[in-house]
């Protein structure tokens, strides 16, 4: 274990959202564990980062810097969100479930990421020859789970979400403003912690030996309903870092 | 009788597709990211705007002789009577109610949000009453609970902005649409103006990633007693350990935070000075920009107009309309159907200014709205803007009256009451003049304020 290394290798997850969802508010309490005190607008972006184990437990653990890019969700900035597309490796879809129109929001979101990426990078497709996800990994994030009546939630906890379906992502559904949502050993740390390891395989660890001789080592999506895989509206998605 | 029953079946019919509109509108413009948890608010918003409309429309119906007279004053009664109600007591209640619900310290109660919502809307009738006194608005024989009261109070506040609105249009349209005032951007300004962004936002974060370095060596160190005495040497030696540097990188960092909101700001605007660039080479660019060369001499004309008038304490008796047939008859010898004429053109001028006035007013709304709002606060920011559209609208059909010609003007002195309509339009003039004076001096030091790169 590396305590004393002066520099670590990183990545870079984009977190993105219609205004007001709550992004830095999930991203403060990934990073520090805490709850934000006093939440404002994000103008451009804030960023936040965050050291994670890839692998832990194994003999291939590696401490990693995760760095938040939580860009500010306002319409009139729209023109020049895009200089913080240029190396993304990871993306955060954030909704607000009361407001069922951020949801309904996040596929423009997708597409602003994923053309503005794909027009700035060189546009080298990963091949898709390995078998493995070529596309960066995604993860969807419904906030305001606390402001839900009781019907509405216990639909939203166990319906899926067409969004993440469409991505291949897994969704978590929590509340911000409480900090036991992203306590050590709950289930939405463990997807959390899973989406952080999707990432760095992506990023670092695609064609790396283990990898390619045991792909279910990767942590992958949950899927849990094969038959009905949509075609993938976004053929852009496919940024290579 | 049954004239009266055709004419309020059409006049129903009309305010229902205004209506309809005025939802249309909501959900589509105003809350087209937000999703609509009360519809009492929709539906007293959609309200709001149909009653305006058709009193817009009582006025047009009035120049082209359309419906019964009886039941076209009966119509506009009614209208008002709705609307004030709306305007002075629903509107106004029904926004404390929602202001009362989002005090931070509020407990949680019906009774309590309901005392609340009472007692602002008292305090709210007070002001509102007091409104009348230092303006001499009334004569003095009304009654307390007359039309007239509740009409020039609301005339007052809808004058004041529908000056203050087009004080401001007026000045910053030219500015807007003239290239003359556009400052020159290469991509070259706005590609190093984001490598700066990037560089401060890299900085940042590296500046936290020290933090969480120094932060783990020491709950390491914390953890294995032995390892930490075996390398108290070393670990003196990196100086990061100790909390006054992770203080002053603390500070360090909110510093950085600071500039780069500056620099995404600059950002911004480099980009949208960039696309008024674009824009102005394209064939609508330039059609706009010629209307703005010519809108800008109109508002140094209403500006010395407006000085003129106060000066003066003048208020033009005749209005546009007749004056200009009178000009063509007298002075250029034309010989033409006066009244039939004066009827097409009144129809024609009033129901441009109408629509441009409705299209105009809903446009800065929905851009006010977009601005402001957020998912808590949508719901009163929008029953406020209902409240100003209510008011601007009456106070339009109030100045309109200077626009129509003589005959027509009857009806609305009638219904609206005996109001000292002269005084509208001086204090129209006066706020208009101090709005586009403030305005230029605000805008030429934001123009020159404004650093180049």
């Amino acid at each position: 274990m590396d305590v004393y290394a002066v520099d670590l290798d990183r990545v870079r997850v984009l977190v993105v959202g219609d205004s007001g969802v709550g992004k830095s508010s999930l991203v403060h309490l990934c990073c520090h564990g805490t709850v934000l005190a006093n939440p404002s607008w994000t103008i451009g972006a804030a960023v936040d980062v965050r050291i994670h184990e890839y692998m832990e437990g194994t003999p291939q653990q590696k401490a990693y810097f995760v760095e938040f890019f939580d860009v500010g969700g306002k319409q009139a900035h729209s023109n020049s969100r895009s200089v913080f597309y240029h190396t993304v490796h990871g993306i955060v879809l954030v909704h607000d479930l009361t407001n069922r129109k951020s949801n309904s929001n996040l596929s423009k979101w997708m597409e602003e990421v994923t053309l503005t990426g794909s027009r700035l990078c060189t546009g080298v497709i990963t091949g898709t020859g390995d078998g493995l996800q070529s596309r960066v990994p995604v993860l969807v994030v419904g906030t305001k789970l606390d402001q839900l009546d009781a019907n509405r939630r216990t639909a939203v906890l166990n319906g899926d979400s067409e969004i993440a379906e469409e991505f291949g992502a897994e969704e978590l559904l929590l509340d911000c403003t409480a900090a036991a949502s992203l306590a050590p050993g709950s289930g939405n740390a463990v997807k959390l912690s899973r989406f952080y390891d999707r990432v760095l395989h992506h990023r670092y660890h695609r064609h790396s030996p283990v990898a390619r001789n045991n792909p279910t080592a990767v942590p992958g999506p949950r899927r849990n309903s094969p038959t009905r895989r949509k075609v993938v509206k976004h053929s852009l998605w496919e940024i290579n870092s | 009788m049954t004239s009266f029953f055709i004419d309020s079946f059409i006049m129903f019919t009309t305010m229902v597709f205004f209506f309809a509109f005025g939802w249309i509108f909501f959900m589509h413009y105003l809350f087209k990211d937000y999703e609509v948890h009360r519809y009492s608010v929709q539906i007293i918003f959609a309200v709001t705007f149909s009653l305006s409309c058709t009193m817009f429309e009582l006025i047009i119906f009035e120049i082209l002789d359309v419906l019964q007279s009886s039941s076209r004053s009966f119509h506009w009664r009614l209208d008002l009577y709705i609307m004030l109600f709306l305007l002075i007591i629903a509107l106004p209640m029904y926004s404390f109610y929602f202001v009362a619900g989002s005090i931070p310290r509020m407990p949680d109660s019906r009774r309590v949000r309901a005392v609340f919502m009472i007692i602002s809307w008292m305090i709210f009738i007070y002001f509102f009453h007091k409104l009348g006194d230092p303006f001499p608005i009334l004569s003095t024989h009304h009654g307390v609970l007359s039309i007239e009261q509740g009409i020039s109070r609301i005339g007052v506040i809808g004058v004041t902005i529908m000056a203050i609105l087009s004080g401001f249009g007026a000045v910053n349209y030219p500015y807007t649409s003239m290239f003359y005032f556009i400052k020159p951007v290469t991509d070259a300004d706005i590609a190093s103006m984001e490598k700066r962004l990037s560089q401060t936002l890299d900085i940042i974060s590296s500046k936290k990633k020290r933090i969480l370095l120094a932060s783990r060596r020491n709950s390491v160190s914390n953890n294995s007693k032995l390892w930490g005495l075996m390398f108290q040497g070393i670990k003196s030696s990196f100086t990061l350990s100790s909390p006054d540097n992770i203080k002053q990188l603390k500070h360090e960092i909110l510093a950085y935070e600071e500039l780069s909101r500056q620099l995404f700001l600059e950002v911004i605007d480099l980009n949208s000075r960039k696309e008024r660039i674009q824009y102005s080479q394209t064939y609508k660019g330039i059609y706009f920009n010629c209307l703005g060369y010519f809108f800008s001499l109109y508002c140094i004309y209403k500006i010395f107009m407006c000085t003129v008038n106060i000066l003066l304490s003048r208020v033009g008796q005749t209005d546009p309309i007749t004056r200009s047939i009178d000009i063509c008859i007298q002075y250029l010898g034309f010989n033409f159907d006066v009244k039939f004429w004066s009827q097409q053109i009144s129809f024609g001028v009033i129901g441009i200014i109408v629509i441009t006035s409705i299209r105009g007013l809903l446009i800065t709304l929905t851009k006010f709205f977009y601005a402001i709002s957020s998912n808590k606060s949508s719901n009163v920011i929008v029953l406020v803007l209902a409240q100003i559209m209510g008011m601007y609208f009456v106070s339009c059909v109030l100045l309109l009256r200077m626009n129509m010609p003589q005959d027509y003007r009857v009806v609305i002195t009638k219904v609206l009451g005996d109001l000292e309509f002269r005084f509208y339009h001086l204090w129209f003039d006066k706020i208009f003049l101090v709005s586009s004076l403030s305005s230029i001096a605000f805008l030429y030091v934001a123009h020159t304020q404004k650093p180049d790169h």
